[in-house]
């Protein structure tokens, strides 16, 4: 055996462990509930404050970090119906997980309609439950059987993802070059997944519609890399897929987004350094070494790009990042792309490219892109 | 007044400058008049200059000729007309008109603009006929010290036509004047007098008698009876019109029941509805403002009502009392100069008016730089206008309030108690204040809840001198005081200037000498600064009371719902906990025991205070929706949830 398969026989082993642990947790934290009631006083849980305003960023890190900020619940009059509500969850996350099982965050909203009058009335409720527990616990939910309903990203390129096969458990290869016009697509959970590679980098792409035209292209036959279809803002899937590729094969990464506060703020931030609401489990859901590849304001006036006009929502959406993102406000190149944005108040959408000539972002746009790293954003 | 081809009944004629407007039903028409004359009759030839609807106006071509008798309008014109100021025979038109010219009785007049009494619909008559007779008995029955009972009847005679029976156990009238007082305008005892009474001008029951002539033809019976010793006197009446005259019909003894009293009988074109605005509504509120009367009523359908008395206690008699200063006008004070026997300015200014002493007098006359010893007679228009002005600028004492008879703060909840289930009655009665002169007491009471409607307006019971005024609720002074009283803040649901809404009724009674009210048919009280101020003072006082009430109730429910809801999830709590720790049933019994005792604990109300709680506004809360839910989402994301909610979950979300 290889020192490399070992250790990620070791990350394995390590992942499985936490999830051992999670039953262990529960009952912990539900047996000193337990015993406070019966002493008469009023049990308490606390859980990380999960928001912008309690994580902090350092670039060394490169991810989002919890701060010690937390929140806690006391069980009161008022708060029992919430109180019961996670207690019932935990004890199904206890039973999801001894006995190997998923529930997808809708399923786990219909199960608690067997709750009587603790049951959810939306899953919006159940899912601010489930993020409490997560954050509580500090897994991730995966870990407490619990999955989200969508599904990851897409992948083509030069890539060979090593799966097993679900029903006799054996080795099997999955060539991403092969599917045509079709693509690779990443499974909800990643960490078990093992890659084999040549290619130079990975580029993420916000839109379907321009990693179709990429693959239609063999953009990555031409450059050698990995295309990444995000669909929006990326999946934890997808940010841990993309992780655990760049930390193994030591590949950069990409981002290629439209020319907005939502392409800037919200999907690139969140797939590099993660997110304030999930910041517990951004240290594995975030992709430090990613570089901002996508449409800037310098872009817009270089190429010329037609424009839409910003909306109100979208300077306050800027206003809010400059003041408050930790991210932003560590990197001065991040304020001064904000600040010309909300002056020039347009933005532009990759398919704007195709304005000089549909090919005209394969043929002028990236090449340009990985020739000048200087034109890319930190 | 106008007579012209098709079938189109024609309201509201008015005539300005050149143009004559008019409506009918839906329609504004607006026609340019022009004149000639012949020696007989005038002609209008009217051009049409404007219609809204084009179907009505093809009646009116251009030049169409109109026959016209002028009966009202022709002095307006005849200065307006110039272009043809000229009649065909040369002589000027005013002679003509000349001729045409008399004097309208004031019987005519109000015939022609029955609206101004009351009478604008049939409805509105029926109601207008016994309001106008219950005031008129209540009125008598207190100046004899009576205990009021008065009996209403009305009988459906078919075909929109109803007679009114009113009979009271008042003083009784005097043959002689029985006449008079119903068939005679504006001939009263109280025009003149400054009392609080009911009734003013002396129009209403004498108007009532000649709308029902006019509908039906028939003459008003009065049966009167003034003492045991006396007979009792049946009189049928009619008015002449033209010299607003009575006419007796018939006139006979009879016997009578009762010992004294007055009985009227006036057969009137009606419409008899239920609801606001009805008969029945002005009796309930007339039992509900005098606690002191009993009313027997058998409406055209159904049973016999009775309302009856709380209280044995009889008004305070108002006195009468001379005018104020500053209530009086310039007219009024020329007139009252020319008719004083004083021989000085002095003495008239002491004996005429209310609180004016020798030394006020004195002080008037120099601030109006007139000699007190000047003969009241002998003062000109100007010296008269500069007494206006002394008066003006003097300081004289309020005017005494003895002659205002309020109901009190008791009686006034006794009364609405009566008549209205509610669950909570606060009532307040303000000390008298003025305006212009005038005296004026306001009084307030609210109830709330029990019966009353929760999504509706607040109900607003106006009442002036103990009369209610039913119409024009949107015109009068005490609505606008409502509507521009906070009743955010003493727990009622309001939108910025408009009535509250909640399971509430609102009682005014503004008792004075002089009730302004904006038209002779005396349903809405005049905006006057000093009376919305006092109506607003007193919702004041009733709403802090509303509103420490509703406190107390909603913090009671608050607490009860926090019991139902611990109750809810306890269950929740200790199984979650049972399935995680695999406890046994009895461990998860005691569970639930200590837990009951902990959330117990966290409750801002202590048992005891519970309790009491519950017995003063137990029995009588309604459950309202708990806002101590802490998941905010939720019950604004309930609304979409739709399929699977079950009945169950639709308990959950009202409690």
């Amino acid at each position: 055996m290889n020192p490399k398969s070992l250790m990620q026989k070791k990350k394995m082993r390590n992942y499985k462990m936490a999830e051992e642990q999670v039953p262990e947790k529960i009952k912990r934290i539900s047996n000193s509930i337990y015993k406070e009631i019966v002493a008469e006083q009023q049990p308490e849980i606390s859980m990380p404050l999960r928001s912008l305003q309690n994580v902090t960023y350092d670039e060394k890190v490169g991810y989002f970090e919890l701060d010690n900020k937390f929140k806690s619940r006391t069980l009161t009059a008022s708060t029992v119906k919430t109180f019961a509500q996670t207690l019932r969850m935990m004890a199904l996350s206890k039973t999801l997980v001894e006995t190997d099982d998923i529930a997808t965050k809708r399923e786990t909203y219909y199960v608690s309609k067997n709750w009587g009058e603790a049951r959810f009335h939306e899953q919006m409720e159940s899912d601010t439950v489930m993020d409490d527990i997560e954050a509580m616990f500090m897994v991730n939910r995966e870990q407490m059987g619990f999955v989200p309903e969508e599904k990851g990203g897409d992948i083509a390129g030069k890539l060979v993802v090593i799966d097993k096969d679900p029903e006799t458990g054996k080795e099997i290869k999955i060539d991403c070059t092969k599917f045509g016009s079709g693509a690779y697509s990443i499974p909800i959970s990643v960490e078990h997944l093992k890659f084999e590679t040549d290619a130079k980098f990975v580029l993420a792409i916000e839109t379907a519609g321009m990693f179709q035209r990429l693959v239609k292209h063999t953009y990555w036959k031409k450059a050698n890399c990995i295309l990444v279809s995000m669909g929006g803002v990326p999946t934890r899937s997808v940010r841990r897929f993309v992780r655990r590729l760049s930390d193994d094969k030591k590949l950069p990464v990409y981002v290629f987004t439209d020319g907005d506060c939502y392409g800037f703020l919200n999907i690139y931030r969140t797939f590099k350094v993660g997110s304030g609401n999930a910041a517990h489990i951004n240290k594995y859901f975030c992709v430090p070494n990613a570089r901002f590849f996508g449409i800037t304001t310098q872009d817009i006036i270089d190429y010329k790009l037609p424009t839409h006009p910003m909306k109100d929502i979208d300077l306050k959406r800027i206003k809010d990042g400059l003041k408050n993102d930790p991210f932003v406000l560590h990197h001065k190149e991040w304020q001064k792309a904000l600040i010309e944005m909300a002056k020039l108040k347009v933005r532009a959408e990759q398919q704007a490219l195709a304005q000089h000539g549909l090919n005209f972002v394969i043929s002028n746009y990236l090449p340009d892109k990985l020739k000048n790293p200087k034109s890319w954003l930190p | 007044m106008i007579s012209h081809r098709g079938n189109y009944d024609v309201f509201h004629i008015k005539i300005l400058k050149r143009f004559l407007f008019y409506k009918t039903y839906d329609t504004l028409v607006v026609i340019r008049l022009s004149f000639s004359l012949s020696k007989e009759r005038i002609y209008i030839i009217i051009k049409p200059e404007f219609s809204v609807c084009d179907t009505f106006i093809y009646p009116f071509f251009f030049g169409y000729c109109m026959q016209t008798r002028l009966k009202e309008e022709p002095k307006d014109e005849k200065g307006e007309n110039k272009n043809s100021s000229q009649s065909e025979n040369g002589k000027p038109i005013a002679i003509e008109l000349a001729k045409k010219q008399r004097e309208i009785s004031i019987a005519e007049f109000f015939e022609k603009n029955r609206h101004l009494l009351g009478f604008d619909n049939r409805k509105k008559a029926l109601l207008t006929t016994v309001k106008e007779a219950v005031d008129n008995s209540l009125d008598a029955c207190e100046e004899a010290k009576v205990l009021p009972e008065i009996v209403v009847e009305i009988i459906d005679m078919g075909n929109n036509r109803y007679r009114v029976i009113v009979e009271d156990n008042g003083p009784g009238i005097v043959k002689e004047q029985i006449p008079n007082i119903f068939a005679k305008l504006l001939y009263g005892s109280k025009f003149h007098r400054l009392k609080q009474s009911r009734g003013q001008q002396g129009i209403g029951i004498s108007a009532s008698v000649m709308y029902g002539q006019l509908t039906t033809g028939r003459p008003a019976k009065i049966t009167s009876k003034i003492g045991a010793a006396y007979p009792a006197y049946e009189i049928e009446l009619k008015l002449d019109t033209a010299k607003n005259k009575p006419m007796i019909v018939s006139e006979k003894q009879t016997d009578w029941h009762r010992e004294h009293g007055t009985r009227v009988e006036i057969d009137l074109e009606g419409d008899y509805l239920k609801g606001p605005q009805s008969v029945d509504e002005y009796l309930i509120e007339t039992a509900i403002i005098n606690p002191h009367v009993t009313i027997t009523y058998q409406p055209p359908q159904g049973s016999q009502l009775m309302f009856v008395r709380v209280t044995e206690e009889m008004p305070k008699e108002p006195k009468e009392i001379k005018p104020h200063p500053y209530g009086v006008e310039l007219g009024m004070l020329m007139k009252m100069l020319e008719n004083s026997d004083n021989r000085t300015l002095q003495s008239f200014l002491t004996d005429e008016f209310s609180r004016v002493g020798a030394g006020t007098a004195k002080e008037i006359c120099e601030q109006a730089f007139i000699l007190p010893s000047t003969q009241p007679k002998k003062i000109s228009r100007e010296n008269a206008e500069k007494l206006m002005e002394a008066i003006k600028k003097t300081k004289i004492m309020n005017p005494p309030t003895d002659c205002i008879s309020p109901i009190g703060k008791d009686l006034l909840e006794k009364g609405l108690k009566k008549e209205i289930n509610a669950e909570f009655y606060a009532s307040i009665s303000r000390p008298p204040s003025v305006y212009r002169g005038n005296p004026f007491v306001i009084e307030a009471a609210v109830a709330y809840g029990g019966n009353l409607p929760e999504e509706k307006q607040m109900d607003v019971l106006r009442f002036a001198n103990r009369v209610p005024l039913l119409y024009q609720q949107g015109a009068c002074a005490i609505t606008k005081s409502i509507s521009t009283t906070n009743w955010r803040s003493y727990g009622l649901r309001q939108s910025e200037g408009s009535l509250p809404i909640g399971p509430c009724v609102v009682q005014i009674h503004m008792a004075s000498v002089w009730v302004p009210f904006t038209s002779e048919a005396k349903e809405a009280v005049a905006h006057y600064p000093e009376i919305i101020k006092e109506v607003k003072l007193a919702l004041q006082e009733v709403g802090r009371e509303l509103g420490r009430y509703l406190g107390k109730k909603k913090r009671l429910s608050h607490e009860l719902s926090k019991v139902d809801y611990i109750q809810k999830y306890l269950e929740h709590v200790s199984g979650a906990l049972q399935e995680i720790l695999k406890l046994d049933n009895n461990e998860k019994k005691r569970l639930e025991e200590h837990l009951k005792a902990v959330l117990e604990k966290t409750r801002s109300v202590s048992k005891e205070e519970l309790a009491e709680l519950k017995k003063d506004y137990g029995p009588k809360i309604k459950r309202e929706k708990s806002d101590i839910d802490d998941d905010d989402e939720q019950s604004d994301l309930e609304e979409y949830d739709e399929s699977e909610e079950s009945d169950a979950e639709k308990e959950d979300e009202e409690l």
